[in-house]
């Protein structure tokens, strides 16, 4: 099945006891997307994955994974994934650990060599290859783990916090990972809490909270255009009720906050204020950021 | 099929990790030592010994010595099991592999050929030196000596089988605690079964055999015991009498073939019921 999105979940929710870490997911991911799974610690992000792998069976619900059930084994062949708790034999070297997952993915075994060395030379351990995962730092398994999950050039690549052991440089090199792979039309799932990360490579994103999807969409759709804060006096309330042309808005003391509105039309707002009989005294044009949104969502105060 | 892989996986996990080195640095120091003490046995007695005195007493040194294997082999096997899906699910490196195409019956099976594999790889050479050498220092061979070791192998794979299921639920040191509890306890179920048997008293007996088909170590101990000793042996114990029986190094009998099936079914009741809860283990 080609033409079936690389990930589609229906209600797939997930109890351990008394808790619910997955309350209902629905979301569709259509092939070829970088897509941002958002959310607090303990949103339920690592459990979504986990239930998409079938490394854990859902409670109810379903989904599909590149057009198969979830678990199933020739979809998992095109499956690559980095885990959150990333950790490989310790006693093998990074070709070996390469090696045993060119096996367990059923890659053509003279395809191996090349397989191998590829992955070592794009998360830069080509000159570790041959050293045991036993004396890597915690960087260099996570990037190791990446290597792991990109053998075989996988039509879906699940990665889960895959930042969270590199530095700056590292976090550089991950992203233009996940741009590489976006421009060979590989799916990606990137499971994030950081935010920038996810703002600068991701396509689209969902915004998950105590185990439910609480916003969709593409970037743009999400942060649905700048905010602008504007220090008016002496403009009746009635009044306002005809800035709402130019946005959703908020009134913040003196301040009144336009959300989503164009930042080309900041001018003719200022204008129709000043028509209205307000006093300007500052204008503020913002662009909302990933955070300010995800905040907002999360019901946190900026 | 990937049970191979994980199977040559575990192996080669336990001779990096040098168990392998250090069991064959102290299985040399303690062969050469017994080696010496067979060859003293001749020398014991100022008056020349008879070779059937001679083969009474190397028998009996040597099920000492074996005891003493089997119990290496039996807790060596524990610990290399007890651990061996528990602490790869704890530091995570089972979600890399198991996202992989590969079912979790493979992984287990494989987890237990690659257990077994280091068993026989470890038990074979170990004990066919110790007899070869017990041959050429005192003349003494025993008369089962392949029985032996598919009895005391046997013996191994079943505490094997019962950590790896314990593996799948619980940490390393609970397995391992566990497997040496059990293994005692049917030792000494095996001793109450023989008093029982020697004096004629029900109750002692049905302990022992319940003991012997719940956890068959001991059953198999005892086959190993009869294919190490020499039949002027045999008949001087049961001269003896009754009580012979409540001595655990001595076997008047090998074990029956009921028996030997019963342990087959043992293990591979175990090994599925291993299968069954790591299928269920949410990772």
């Amino acid at each position: 099945m080609i033409d079936a999105p690389a990930i589609r979940t229906q209600e797939l929710t997930k109890r351990y006891g008394s808790i619910n870490a997955l309350a209902g997911l629905t979301m569709t991911i259509p092939r070829g997307d970088i897509f941002g799974f958002l959310g607090p610690n303990g949103a339920g992000k690592t459990t979504a994955v986990k239930l998409l792998l079938g490394l854990t069976p859902p409670t109810s619900g379903d989904a599909e994974v590149l057009g198969a059930p979830i678990g199933d084994r020739d979809a998992l062949r095109r499956v690559g994934y980095l885990p959150e708790l990333f950790r490989y034999q310790l006693w093998l070297t990074a070709r070996e650990v390469l090696a045993l997952h060119c096996e367990l993915a059923g890659i053509d075994r003279a395809a191996w060599q090349r397989e191998i060395e590829d992955a070592l030379a794009i998360v830069g351990l080509s000159d570790r290859g041959s050293g045991r995962v036993g004396t890597f730092s915690k960087g260099m398994q996570q990037r190791l783990g990446l290597g792991v999950a990109l053998l075989g050039a996988p039509d879906l690549v699940v990665l889960d916090e895959p930042t969270s052991a590199l530095d700056p440089v590292g976090r550089h090199d991950v992203r233009e990972i996940i741009r590489a792979l976006g421009e060979r039309g590989t799916t990606v799932f990137l499971n994030s809490h950081l935010l920038g990360e996810v703002e600068q490579v991701c396509d689209r994103v969902a915004i998950v909270d105590h185990g439910k999807v609480v916003a969709e969409g593409t970037l743009d759709q999400l942060l649905g255009g700048d905010t602008v804060r504007v220090r008016v006096v002496d403009l009746e309330r009635e009044a306002t009720n005809g800035l709402s042309r130019f946005g959703q808005l908020d009134q913040d003391g003196d301040w009144l906050v336009i959300r989503g509105i164009d930042s080309e039309r900041v001018p003719e707002l200022v204008a129709e204020i000043v028509r209205l009989g307000g006093r300007v005294y500052a204008v503020e044009p913002r662009h909302e950021s990933l955070e300010d949104r995800f905040l907002r969502l999360l019901g946190q105060p900026n | 099929m990937l049970a191979l892989t994980v199977a040559r996986l575990q192996l080669q996990e336990l001779l990096r990790r040098r168990l392998f080195l250090v069991l064959l640095l102290l299985t040399i120091v303690v062969i050469s030592l017994t080696t010496w003490g067979f060859s003293r046995i001749p020398t014991l007695d100022d008056t020349p010994m008879s070779a059937v005195e001679i083969a009474a007493v190397a028998s009996q040194f040597l099920i000492l010595v074996m005891f003493m294997f089997s119990f290496v082999l039996a807790f060596s096997a524990v610990f290399a099991a007890s651990p061996a899906i528990s602490a790869e699910v704890e530091s995570g490196i089972t979600l890399a592999m198991l996202a992989r195409p590969i079912t979790r019956l493979e992984y287990v099976v494989g987890k237990w050929l690659g257990l077994l594999a280091t068993v026989l790889i470890y038990a074979i050479p170990a004990a066919s030196v110790q007899m070869i050498l017990v041959q050429l220092v005192v003349g003494y061979s025993p008369p089962h000596p392949l029985e032996f070791l598919a009895f005391v192998i046997g013996e191994a794979v079943v505490v094997l089988t019962l950590s790896l299921l314990l593996s799948t639920r619980f940490a390393g040191m609970v397995g391992g605690v566990t497997g040496l509890i059990l293994w005692g306890l049917a030792w000494m179920g095996g001793i109450v079964g023989g008093i029982g048997l020697g004096f004629g008293n029900a109750t002692l007996t049905h302990v022992g055999t319940a003991s012997k088909l719940l956890l068959p170590t001991d059953g198999l101990w005892r086959g190993a015991v009869w294919s190490l000793e020499p039949a002027s042996l045999i008949a001087a114990a049961r001269a003896a009498g009754r009580t012979a029986a409540a001595n655990p190094f001595f076997a008047p009998d090998p074990p029956p073939p009921a028996y030997v099936a019963w342990c087959v079914i043992w293990i591979a009741a175990m090994l599925a019921v291993a299968i069954w809860s790591f299928m269920r283990k949410e990772l």
